[in-house]
């Protein structure tokens, strides 16, 4: 008998399978293995669906999550308004359940889904190339240094103090043992922004690429035209950014910019405890060989009909192993869509319309948290949706207590960088109400 | 069919915020900074997306459309209830900088999830950070990296891997600062030990396999290769790319082997999305412990689960925040179903399946070796050519049969190779069509072959030029 549900085998089934075979049971297939496990797997025995549901809807419970609670912290992950209609169109199982577009003819869907990706995020960004999405936003940039070495051979990484600290991280792994160094640069004091003179200072003739965010991890929107002028044109200037930020923002391919990334989870994806959302990889197109990752493009058939299917693939590990521009296979093409889905929805008029909404909410939440005199302002650099303020309370104890209020405060940002103190990140989005801001200032007002 | 972008109307629009609730401020942005042009989106209405979606869902081949035997990529069922639980709000609108105490269920579920796959793959310790297979791949080979550098083993260079091994694995090597060396298979398929032998000396830092290997073939001679590698002060990578063979009946950390990896997306059942997301956890003997990627998922003593940063040789991070999560819900969903028993059986009737319809189709095609094969098996294409055919006409043709082809041109040792994976959640009824339709593609090529050279004829798309897609690459419509 078969007791588990996705195994279509009745018992007639396999005993017909094992005389076809001419094995009497299972074991004489395993025969050829000298290693075989003879103990019993320690893990539990089979749960009934409804078992299974009961199970996990309880670990639910044992967590708070923000649509219940109300959240002010960003830092990477952003409360997003995801229209109804994406979900459920991007759940269609014939999309779910495809894998990479290998047999173009019967992947066609896939295909011109990743090519219109690709469009949107060139047009969102100002870059002429995309490729059909990294991991996310870290192992992004990443490989976009890596994409920087193998455009000039250079080992000299400048990368802002300000980029995301895990995205440093992430970019530190990767990168150090391909012989690259990171260096820092540093921000300056009263503006939250890059500090150019240090950036001069620190490009050498061994500097092989510049990074920066835009807006940067305290919410501080770089000049990027002015970052522009001090970075030489054989040095490559790559920038982090954040999607949403771009329908109010300059795209960063107006300014020169050589290599785009970012986290694309605010498109469309839920936050989903970090993860997956995507990463998003844009360039200059004379640098589309030396990119990581799937490329799809536009190509006719036998009859001169429109198709699409995957290209460049020598630059890929299937084809060029040892020697491929990365050893990226699957991507995050699911999360693609669901960035596609919701760039469609909200279109041209949208995407701008979101991003002042969030623009004027977080400016809102500045104001009136200043107003409580809780807080001290620490840059005067221009904002998007996030900004950073000295508390006068302690930051454990402010989140302590708003978390008994049913939300989650602002970031503290020494558990990032050690000289932060007592300064938080907030963040607001077209998501946070009038009435939260109204009752976290209020609330603030009564503390002591 | 049109582009999304060729539907755009001017003053359309799908989206609907609230009003600002609050007061504009001045946009307090210098004016060069301020984006004065709408990016170029597209402007639609609602239905016109709908039905663009749908139009183009009905374009893919998927699994729940029809068989789907891509080898080594294990394209079995995607249960509809993984996806539910990965949906509750519980787990999905979970902020990664939450405070700890607000994310116990999400770490809990994480905390077991390296306990089952500690031992399913017999190791000692898991992170589930790694994004994908080859994530994980290069997540190992840097754990592996920093462990030689550490115990002044760092000017062990060379990474030998089998001329049978997937993409990925010499593309994560090398991403990790190794040197490739390739070792041959035998006429049966496995590893050659006398090459590989020859192969070994001071330099070698470790060997990646996959067992069973991409032939679906066993290699028989792992404690061999695990004494051999161990002795010279090399580790042995296991890419679980073909566990699905292998659940309950061999675990890899009884093998020999010091790091493995496995695929979420494959073995346990989570989707393929069109591509992604997938997840590669990695597993790790105890002496690699502290190199993995921050943070792991650890448990007090009083039960309260944390996030672990307190690893002060890990290879640092890999990524952003802690793993696909949600695809991790989809994984410990499935196990949970299985139980023990079931994951078990799983690997059994994927072998049983693949070697039924090895024996199937060996009445007529040839099988590259014909060994008892475990979870999938290369078909050689070359007689093909008597009848002026290639394996990729044979493919095309199946397309028109309403069956995805096999995984073909790979592996490379097999000339013109069809790598097939039925999974385990195929039917006999399946697996018997799926024979008559090979057997009849063989009598098409033989008497009409044109049809195979054609194809594929019924499908709303025929054959796409490459070439020109390649010369003339357009990747972003204007």
């Amino acid at each position: 008998m078969n007791d588990f549900p996705y195994l279509p085998h009745t018992q007639k089934d396999i005993e017909e399978m094992f005389s076809f075979l001419g094995i009497k049971d299972i074991d004489e297939l395993y025969q050829d293995i000298p290693v075989l496990f003879k103990g019993e797997l320690n893990i539990p025995s089979s749960l009934s669906e409804i078992e299974v549901k009961e199970r996990l809807t309880d670990l639910t419970k044992q967590n708070k999550n923000i649509e219940e609670y109300g959240i002010f912290r960003g830092a990477g992950i952003y409360n997003h308004y995801i229209p109804s209609v994406i979900y459920p169109l991007a759940s269609n199982r014939n999309f779910l359940t495809a894998y990479t577009p290998y047999q173009a003819e019967v992947s066609q869907g896939t295909l011109q889904i990743l090519y219109e990706y690709q469009t949107q995020i060139c047009n969102l960004t100002g870059m002429e190339v995309s490729n059909s999405s990294m991991y996310d936003g870290a192992s992004a940039l990443a490989e976009a240094i890596l994409m920087a070495k193998r455009i000039n051979g250079k080992n000299h990484v400048l990368m802002s103090k300000l980029v995301h600290p895990e995205y440093q991280e992430v970019s530190k792994t990767y990168v150090e043992v391909q012989g690259m160094n990171i260096e820092q640069i540093d921000y300056l004091s009263e503006t939250g922004q890059l500090d150019l003179a240090d950036l001069t200072s620190k490009i050498t003739e061994e500097t092989s690429c510049v990074v920066v965010s835009y807006p940067n991890f305290l919410g501080v929107i770089e000049d990027l035209k002015a970052i522009r002028e001090k970075v030489p044109s054989d040095v490559v200037f790559i920038v982090v950014t954040y999607p949403i930020s771009l329908g109010l923002l300059e795209a960063p391919g107006k300014f020169g910019v050589d290599i785009v990334v970012g986290e694309g989870q605010s498109l469309g994806n839920t936050p989903s405890f970090g993860g997956p959302g995507l990463g998003i990889f844009a360039s200059k197109k004379n640098y589309i060989r030396k990119m990581p990752g799937r490329i799809i493009g536009e190509t006719v058939d036998q009859d001169g009909k429109r198709g699409f299917c995957m290209v460049l693939q020598t630059r890929e590990q299937h084809i060029r192993r040892e020697k491929s521009t990365s050893n990226i296979c699957s991507n995050h093409a699911f999360n693609a869509l669901l960035a596609s889905l919701y760039l469609n929805v909200m279109g041209k008029q949208g995407i701008r319309e979101v991003s002042l909404q969030n623009y004027h909410k977080a400016h809102y939440l500045a104001k009136k948290l200043l107003e409580t005199e809780k807080f001290k302002p620490v840059f005067d650099g221009p904002f998007f949706n996030e900004f950073v303020l000295e508390s006068k309370i302690d930051p454990e104890l402010l989140n302590e207590k708003l978390l008994e209020q049913h939300y989650f405060g602002p970031l503290i940002l020494k558990n990032f960088y050690e000289e932060m103190g007592n300064k938080v990140l907030f963040c607001a989005t077209e998501l946070t109400k009038k009435r939260d801001i109204d009752f976290l200032c209020s609330f603030l007002e009564g503390l002591s | 069919m049109k582009l999304i972008f060729e539907k755009s109307v001017s003053g359309r629009k799908s989206f609907s915020l609230p009003k600002l609730d609050v007061k504009e401020s001045q946009i307090d942005i210098p004016e060069h900074l301020v984006r004065n042009e709408a990016p170029n989106l597209p402007e639609l209405y609602e239905v016109d997306i709908v039905r663009h979606y749908n139009q183009l869902a009905s374009l893919n081949h998927s699994v729940d459309r029809g068989f789907y035997p891509l080898g080594s990529c294990t394209m079995k069922y995607n249960p509809f209830l993984n996806e539910e639980v990965a949906a509750l709000n519980g787990f999905k609108y979970l902020h990664p900088y939450q405070e700890e105490r607000t994310v116990q269920g999400a770490l809990e579920l994480m905390y077991e999830l390296q306990e089952f796959l500690k031992e399913i793959t017999g190791m000692d310790h898991v992170t589930l950070q790694p994004a994908a297979g080859a994530h994980g791949e290069l997540t190992g080979m840097l754990i592996i990296k920093k462990y030689l550098k550490e115990n002044n083993l760092g000017h062990k260079n060379e990474v030998i891997i089998p001329d049978s091994a997937h993409g990925t694995n010499p593309a994560s090597a090398a991403m990790a600062g190794f040197k490739v060396v390739k070792v041959n298979s035998n006429n049966e398929g496995r590893v050659d030990l006398d090459h590989l032998k020859s192969l070994v000396n001071e330099n070698t830092a470790a060997i990646m396999l996959t067992n069973p290997n991409t032939l679906g073939l066993f290699e028989k001679d792992i404690l061999k290769i695990s004494d051999l590698m161990h002795k010279n002060n090399a580790l042995l990578y296991y890419d679980g790319a073909n566990l699905n063979a292998i659940m309950g009946k061999v675990r890899p950390g009884d093998n020999g082997f010091d790091v493995v990896h496995l695929n979420l997306h494959k073995t346990f059942s989570t989707p393929h999305g069109m591509g992604g997301p997938g997840s590669g956890p990695i597993a790790v003997k105890t002496y690699l412990k502290e190199y993995l990627p921050k943070p792991v998922v650890g448990v007090k003593e009083n039960g309260e689960y944390y996030l672990d940063y307190d690893i002060p040789k890990s290879i640092g991070k890999v990524r952003s925040f802690y793993g696909n999560f949600l695809v991790l819900v989809k994984a410990y969903a499935y196990i949970l179903t299985m139980g023990k028993e079931g994951l078990k059986k799983v690997s059994e009737l994927a072998t049983l399946n693949a070697n039924y319809l090895k024996e199937k189709l060996s009445k007529f095609l040839d099988v590259a070796y014909p060994d008892v094969c475990k979870h999938e098996f290369v078909i050689k294409g070359s007689s093909l050519k008597d009848y002026g055919v290639s394996t990729l006409d044979f493919a095309k043709r199946l397309l028109d049969y309403g069956i995805h082809p096999p995984t073909v041109y790979f592996p490379l040792i097999v000339e013109e190779a069809m790598m097939i994976e039925p999974t385990e959640t195929e039917s006999k009824e399946t697996l018997d069509e799926v024979a008559s339709i090979y057997e009849k593609i063989l009598e098409e090529a033989k008497n009409e072959p044109t049809k195979l050279k054609n194809a594929p004829l019924t499908l709303p798309i025929k054959r796409l030029d490459e070439v020109k897609a390649n010369k003339e690459l357009n990747v972003k419509f204007d």
